[in-house]
């Protein structure tokens, strides 16, 4: 009895101390992401620099938890089922739309606007999970069976499909048993969005709870600066973040559970799933829906959150943004993904946007070269500058091209990951350790499939 | 007897394949109202109009036309992504940007060539290579410029390809397809934005006008759009030749059946490696060209843009499948056109993508299938 205790003591402690661990690496990661932040724009905008760092922080945490959701979404599928869906953005369309037509109003104040069916926020929450699911059920029924470069042909082609379809005229605005509603075609959707509702009842500049508890300690923010909007996106990110940690421990919780072990077996081999009797078709779709949902809530959530979208927001680039998230943070494990999150959105996508707005700011007047012909001409008199002004000002195109590198180097020396070596064993106990031996190296079997640090 | 046989036979396969019975029967409805719209006549049933209105044979040639320019330009751009699908076993999502780097190398060159025959009036020379200036480029009024910037175009891509598949895909040919498939994605990426780095992203113009051909005293057509067909169904042909009648033809299908049988026997695969790069890369080089003479614009992501509807052409024709590409890619850009009969121009393209998700839940090997690279 007491050696069971005490094992289970020291899993507990083991367990407690690699996700503390965990923890503190997105931590980091996302810190380091701050900082860089704020000392841009100390060293290029001094007399902004307060105003200009929350402008930063903020985006780049909604950044940074929109991706590291969809990202640990794109997980299920990929790193623990193995199923290649390239269609998340047509997933997250469905999602936001899904949310846009139940939550607009049912009499839109402005002439020709789009109405909907003026449900509150959290019915449409809950409908953009149900709708993306929904769909990825239909995906999935007929799909599933196929090779996964085929799945992954059917889901890019689907999510155009859904990208076509909500920018078709034809269902910008129908009726149905007298209840009229649309996608607004071309033009988008206006509804009452997450971020003013959550972030704004939270913060108003006099009004909102934290701004209440703030003044209440004396501290008064409406003197530090910063524009209301930024702290309204502060807040917002906070949520964002918090919606993450729900991700996370639900996929944790997922991939650790009888189910999410036949996940991998799946994913590892699915003969060998389905001779030991389960029904792999039925857990793939299981997952597959589950996957979509939340896809279409990160979606809702992250780029529904302002109250208005339409189909441009939903190109694929978004979805290939995602993978590339998912293998850099290492397919198969969810600390991961929410690592990969935070550097493609902080270092890979944001930062480098951000410096080419400051930088050409900070040359010297009409330095950068309007072409790159001219450039090229100008170094021929060996002149440098018109073609670093002209490199800095298009490096929002140049960050793309470091990406696709990336990707082709990690695919070709890294293909795990930062975090995808490590194991998480399909089975129940860690078949790697005979029993017996297990013991010696103070190493106890991972009885719950936990992670493990290597 | 052979009545009721043949009756039991179609019961058993359309209780195994209901699928394939509701698209037979969904084809069969829409090939009636095609017929019924051209002949004008409508079917009512209890005041509803079922089938038929009318579509003038005019409209309906010129809708078939486009089907078929689309198709030609569409197909011999998916023969270089059926060879790399078969003999290297990975979907190359950067063939649509290889398109577009080669289509705006090639017309570079043009631009240059216009250039120096002084065919451009009075602009700098940095203008012209950024494709900034409007030349008066067409197939009637300037042959010469068009022939060299279309051989330039294929170069140029044969040249990227090799230099490709040399530091991409060489180092992962023991991996497996999903690897290069993703690498692909990143190859895809880099090379669209710098695209997009040294020609920004506005769309450029690179013909003037198109002077207009009639065929047959008949048929009107933009001299650039009879250029595609003839070369794009030229071509075509001499794929085809290649293929069935030399021993490379031989060596790339024994390659897409059993690499190492292949390499056993003593085929040099690398050495078909590369030569499939060669003409994949040249033929989606010069499809590239035409597409932007036919069309008039190239803008940095015209191939992505169209990758999806080669895919769906390749597929459609089934994978590896030289003639499944070429038909497939006509069949692509015919339902295309077509579809506007019945939907919303808006949806065309999703239509085609519908197809070639039907295509993949219904018959995945194809049109073709089960035969590789010929």
């Amino acid at each position: 009895m007491s050696a069971t205790d005490s094992e289970r003591s020291v899993r507990g402690a083991l367990r407690e101390m690699v996700t503390d661990s965990d923890l503190r690496m997105i931590a980091v990661t996302i810190a380091a992401v701050y900082v860089l932040l704020v000392g841009v724009a100390f060293y290029f905008d001094p007399d902004q620099a307060v105003n200009l760092s929350a402008t930063y922080i903020q985006s780049v945490t909604i950044f940074i938890g929109g991706y590291a959701m969809l990202t640990l979404a794109l997980n299920l599928h990929w790193g623990y089922t193995g199923l290649f869906n390239i269609g998340v953005a047509g997933f997250m369309g469905v999602g936001v739309y899904a949310m846009a037509v139940l939550t607009a109003p049912v009499n839109p104040a402005t002439a020709g606007a789009t109405p909907g069916f003026g449900l509150p926020l959290w019915a449409g929450l809950i409908g953009a999970a149900a709708a993306a699911s929904v769909v990825g059920l239909l995906t999935a029924l007929p799909a599933l069976r196929l090779r996964a470069d085929y799945l992954a042909i059917v889901t890019v082609a689907l999510s155009e499909i859904i990208r076509l379809l909500l920018n078709s005229q034809a269902l910008s605005e129908v009726t149905v048993f007298g209840a009229t509603f649309g996608t607004g075609g071309a033009s988008g959707i206006n509804y009452a969005g997450p971020s003013p509702i959550i972030a704004g009842t939270l913060f108003d500049t006099l009004a909102g709870p934290v701004t209440g508890a703030l003044l209440a300690v004396g501290v008064d923010p409406r003197t530090w600066g910063i524009r209301p909007s930024n702290f309204e996106g502060m807040i917002y990110g906070v949520v964002l973040l918090v919606a993450t940690a729900g991700f996370y421990w639900l996929l944790f919780r997922t991939g650790n559970s009888p189910f999410g072990r036949v996940l991998k077996a799946i994913r590892e081999d699915e003969l060998v799933a389905r001779s030991l009797g389960k029904d792999t078709r039925m857990f793939k779709i299981k997952a597959f829906m589950v996957g979509c949902a939340l896809m279409g809530l990160a979606g809702a959530l992250w780029f529904g959150r302002g109250g208005f979208t339409s189909p441009t927001q939903f190109r694929p680039n978004i979805t290939f943004f995602v993978f590339i998230a998912l293998i850099i943070g290492g397919a198969g494990s969810n600390t991961g993904s929410v690592i990969g999150g935070a550097v493609f959105a902080g270092f890979l996508f944001y930062l480098p946007q951000q410096l080419g707005t400051v930088i050409p700011q900070a040359l010297p007047q009409g330095a950068g070269a309007g072409d790159i012909a001219a450039a090229v001409a100008a170094l021929g008199g060996g002149d440098v500058l018109p073609l670093v002004g002209y490199t800095v000002s298009n490096i929002s195109r140049l960050r793309f091209v470091a990406i696709g590198v990336i990707l082709v180097w990690l695919i070709q020396r890294r293909p795990d990951g930062l975090l995808g070596h490590r194991t998480e064993p399909a089975s129940s106990i860690d078949i790697n350790q005979r029993p017996g031996t297990g013991g010696t190296d103070g190493r106890p079997a991972a009885a719950d499939g936990g992670e493990e640090r290597e | 007897m052979g009545a009721t046989e043949t009756y039991s036979r179609g019961v058993r396969f359309a209780v195994e394949r209901p699928g394939t019975v509701i698209l037979a029967v969904a084809m069969a409805l829409l090939s009636l109202d095609l017929l019924m719209k051209l002949l004008g006549m409508e079917l009512f049933f209890l005041g509803v109009k079922l089938l038929g209105g009318s579509i003038g044979t005019d409209a309906f040639g010129t809708v078939l036309l486009d089907g078929l320019t689309v198709g030609v330009s569409v197909g011999l751009a998916g023969i270089g992504l059926s060879m790399t699908y078969s003999i290297l076993s990975f979907a190359n999502f950067a063939h649509g940007d290889t398109l577009t780097a080669g289509a705006f190398m090639g017309w570079v060159v043009a631009f240059g060539l216009a250039g120096l025959l002084g065919a451009t009036g009075d602009v700098t020379p940095g203008t012209l290579v950024l494709l900034e200036a409007t030349p008066e480029i067409g197939i009637i009024r300037t042959p010469l410029i068009v022939v060299v910037g279309m051989v330039a175009a294929g170069v140029a891509a044969v040249g990227l390809s090799l230099l490709l598949d040399r530091i991409v895909y060489r180092p992962l040919r023991s991996a497996d397809g999903i690897s290069l498939l993703i690498a692909s994605i990143g190859v895809a990426l880099a090379l669209r934005y710098l695209i997009a780095f040294v020609f920004q992203t506005s769309s450029k113009s690179v013909t003037s006008t198109p002077l207009q051909v009639t065929l047959l005293g008949q048929i009107s057509m933009s001299g650039n759009q009879f250029f595609l067909l003839v070369v794009g169904a030229g071509l075509m042909l001499g794929v085809h030749v290649l293929l069935q009648y030399t021993k490379l033809g031989k060596a790339m299908r024994a390659m897409a059946d059993n690499q190492d049988l292949a390499r056993v026997t003593g085929i040099p695969t690398e050495r078909i490696v590369r030569l499939t790069w060669i003409i994949g890369g040249g033929l989606t080089g010069v499809a590239g060209f035409l597409i932007g003479l036919e069309r008039g614009v190239v803008i940095f992501n015209f191939g992505w843009l169209l990758l999806l509807l080669i895919f769906a052409a390749v597929i459609l024709g089934g994978i590896g499948s030289i003639y499944g590409a070429m038909v497939g890619g006509i069949v692509v850009g015919v339902v295309q056109a077509m579809s506007q009969i019945w939907i919303p121009s808006e949806l065309t393209r999703a239509a085609a993508f519908v197809v070639l998700i039907v295509v993949l839940l219904v018959k995945p090997d194809g049109i073709f299938g089960g035969v590789t690279t010929a």
